[in-house]
């Protein structure tokens, strides 16, 4: 196993294997891939690499990478043959592009377009993640609803919901994640690509964090209200926070586990024009330490009850984190990211706000609670609106020689 | 029109351009015997030609009709008289002088320069007048007998047939599907089912080859054709197409991406070339 897996190429050893660094070529988009002989290299391991095969998927409870690359997609056939064949394929091609390697077979045919569609070429892995999930619709196509979880439909409509189709929905989804946009994207590409003819988009969006290198203090990342975000994730680090708040635990979907998907567009322009202390009261938290209203540090309990002198709530009960917060037993593990899409022509104001990602091994007991408390009484919804929503039920992880979605299938 | 492509380069010149894009090399001796396609390249040469012979008639009759004033006939002799051109697409590009004179696009080229089809198409729906457009009806006629004497000397290689498929549908995928070929007359859908029929000849006389190499590709492939005809026949009126301003979103989406499930395998086409 060692042995074939020294003989792989990393994107970065097939330049130097070539003798070629120069800036600006790529090999999979150029007669040049030819040229190079590919010759196994002792392995300049790649700084970032988040292993792909385990009991659960990766891109999950891993640490967010900088960037995120999401994909939502619609099956376009019916013949379960074909998708298990496409399925088999992505484990392999997905495994490889988290290790930071070339996919596919090297561009050795000029008569051919190579396998490997090549900006990622030279690239450091860059912790890339790739995490499928299956929604309603697919179940549906492959006539496998006897295996659909009942966790996985439609979500129900919530006060202030604005979604447009061209933002909801899908029957697959590729999240990938990455310390650099480009990895993310060629990884999320290349994987369409080779479906295409079994899958089509549905909609996609790029999004972003602050990066690590500009965060040189490791703190929680800040979305664009300037507030951090995050504090209130159950701790990614602790089993049985995981096995309780994220982890299916029985069934085919054992290892798996429930993702909802909401764009929210954040009204950024209304948000500068509010004053300190009504933003904080919105979110109930201060907005420099991330701290709950009333306390010193960012990881101090929320305490909605504290109250003040004169007997009122710290924490404002129609705040966000109150809300959300709620008795604090049922958690969800966000990992939203920030978009930046241009402007809304109609008004032109930004079109900016978060790609919000959570995490839970049951929606219809923690995500879709927790959300009904948001929609009818959360402050924040003065500035912000849901525009896109879906669903997805994210594959066990994946053993080594195994595929996604195989004890879907047994 | 097509865009300068390295392709077309490639082709002629025989060499191929590097990644830099400037220097020329000449092609790695191939180490192992390419099969012979020659009957293939044969084959559609005759094609070819064949195709360009009748764009030539046909282009006779729709510039005579403008000539004489005759706009409603004109107008009905445009779409299937560009049809045989854009079937035969490959080679009819191929002489990077001709095809701007005949298929340029408004703002393809200087406006000075600007003749050909889609010059007198814009006279024929904006303007609706054939007046002032005899000149570029003669020359058209022209520039067509110089392209059916030009093709001749065409040396058809495989590796013309193999990019030339792919090439076909990329035209389709950057400018019919978004109705940006026919932009007066909205005949975009005659073009479209040209290049793919264009396409598909390739295909099918290379099918055998294909099938010997990668009989489940060959199937793909097929079932992908026929899932485009099947869109396009939806859009059938008469013995020609709807105009792309009848089609829906969804008509133009669905068309869109039933082109880009068959180019991707059609992609590997080339394979054909490579010893067994
Ligand atoms: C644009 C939309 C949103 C923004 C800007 C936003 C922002 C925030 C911020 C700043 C916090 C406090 C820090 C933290 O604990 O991470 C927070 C907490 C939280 N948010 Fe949101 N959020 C948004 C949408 C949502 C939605 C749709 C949900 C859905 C259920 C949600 C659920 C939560 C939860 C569960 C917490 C943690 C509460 C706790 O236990 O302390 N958020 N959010």
């Amino acid at each position: 196993m060692n042995d074939f897996l020294n003989k792989e190429v990393s994107r970065r050893n097939v330049l130097k294997a070539g003798g070629i660094g120069a800036a600006g070529l790529l090999i999979g988009a150029s007669g040049a891939g030819s040229l190079l002989t590919f010759t196994a290299s002792a392995d300049k391991s790649s700084t970032g690499i988040v292993p792909f095969y385990g009991s659960y998927q990766a891109g999950i409870t891993t640490d967010p990478q900088n960037h995120l690359y999401f994909a939502s997609l619609i099956l376009t056939t019916m013949d379960t043959s074909e998708v298990k064949q496409f399925l088999k394929e992505w484990t392999k091609t997905a495994a490889m592009m988290t290790e930071g390697k070339s996919i596919g077979k090297a561009a050795e045919s000029l008569l051919l377009p190579p396998d490997d569609t090549g900006e990622a070429s030279g690239l450091d892995a860059s912790n890339l993640t790739v995490t499928f999930g299956v929604g309603p619709g697919f179940f549906q196509k492959l006539n496998l609803t006897s295996k659909q979880p009942k966790e996985l439909k439609e979500l129900p409509s919530f006060s202030f919901d604005a979604l447009e189709e061209k933002w909801s929905g899908g029957d697959l989804c590729i999240q990938a994640c990455a310390d650099d946009p480009q990895v993310a994207f060629h990884a999320v590409r290349n994987l369409v690509r080779i479906a295409r003819g079994k899958v089509q988009l549905k909609w996609t969006q790029a999004a972003f964090q602050r990066t690590k290198q500009a965060d040189t203090k490791s703190e929680t990342p800040r979305n664009l209200f300037g507030f951090k975000d995050g504090t209130g994730n159950p701790d990614t680090s602790s089993h049985s926070a995981m096995n309780n708040h994220v982890w299916v635990q029985n069934g085919w979907m054992t290892g798996g586990t429930y993702m909802v998907v909401r764009r929210v567009q954040m009204f950024i322009e209304v948000w500068d024009r509010t004053a300190l202390g009504e933003q904080e009261a919105t979110f109930g938290r201060h907005r420099d330490t991330g701290a709950p209203i009333g306390s010193e540090n960012e990881f101090d309990p929320v305490d909605v009850n504290k109250k003040d002198v004169n007997g009122n709530k710290l924490i404002p009960a129609n705040s966000h984190t109150a809300l959300a917060h709620g008795d604090g037993k049922k958690k969800i593990l966000r990992r939203s990211y920030s978009y930046a899409d241009g402007l809304d022509t109609k008004t032109g104001s930004f079109d900016a706000g978060l790609l919000f990602i959570s995490f839970q091994k049951s929606i219809s007991d923690q995500f879709i609670p927790i959300q009904t408390r948001l929609a009818n009484n959360d402050k924040l919804n003065e500035y912000t609106i849901h525009r896109g929503s879906a669903v997805f039920a994210c594959l066990p992880g994946v053993k080594k020689g195994g595929y996604l979605g195989e004890t879907l299938f047994y | 029109m097509k865009k300068r492509t390295l392709t077309v380069l490639m082709l002629m010149a025989g060499s191929v351009l590097t990644a830099c894009g400037n220097e020329e090399i000449t092609e790695p001796a191939e180490t192992t015997t390419a099969p012979d396609l020659s009957k293939v390249t044969n084959e559609y040469r005759d094609y070819a030609i064949g195709e360009i012979s009748l764009f030539v008639t046909e282009t006779e009759k729709f510039a005579e009709a403008v000539k004489v004033g005759d706009i409603e006939l004109a107008k009905e002799l445009y779409a299937p008289a560009r049809a045989h051109y854009e079937r035969a697409e490959p080679i009819a590009e191929a002489f990077g002088d001709l095809d701007p004179k005949i298929d340029a696009r408004e703002g393809d080229i200087p406006a000075a320069e600007w003749g050909g089809y889609h010059r007198i198409e814009k006279g024929l729906w904006i303007d609706g007048t054939t007046e002032g457009y005899e000149e570029y009806a003669q020359q058209l006629i022209d520039d067509t007998k110089l392209l059916r004497a030009k093709v001749e000397t065409v040396d058809v290689t495989p590796d013309m047939l193999v990019t030339g498929a792919v090439d076909l549908l990329n035209e389709v995928s950057t400018s019919k599907v978004k109705g940006e070929e026919d932009r007066y007359s909205h005949t975009d859908l005659y073009d479209f089912a040209a290049n793919v029929e264009g396409a598909e000849k390739i295909f099918r006389l290379l099918q055998g080859d294909l099938e010997k190499k990668d009989e489940a590709l060959a199937a793909e492939i097929s079932v992908r054709f026929a899932d485009v005809y099947t869109l396009l026949n939806k859009h059938k009126k008469g013995d020609g197409y709807t105009l792309y301003n009848n089609l829906s979103e969804t008509d133009v989406k669905e068309l869109s991406q039933s082109i880009d499930a068959l180019a991707e395998p059609l992609s590997q086409l080339g394979i054909v070339t490579e010893a067994l």
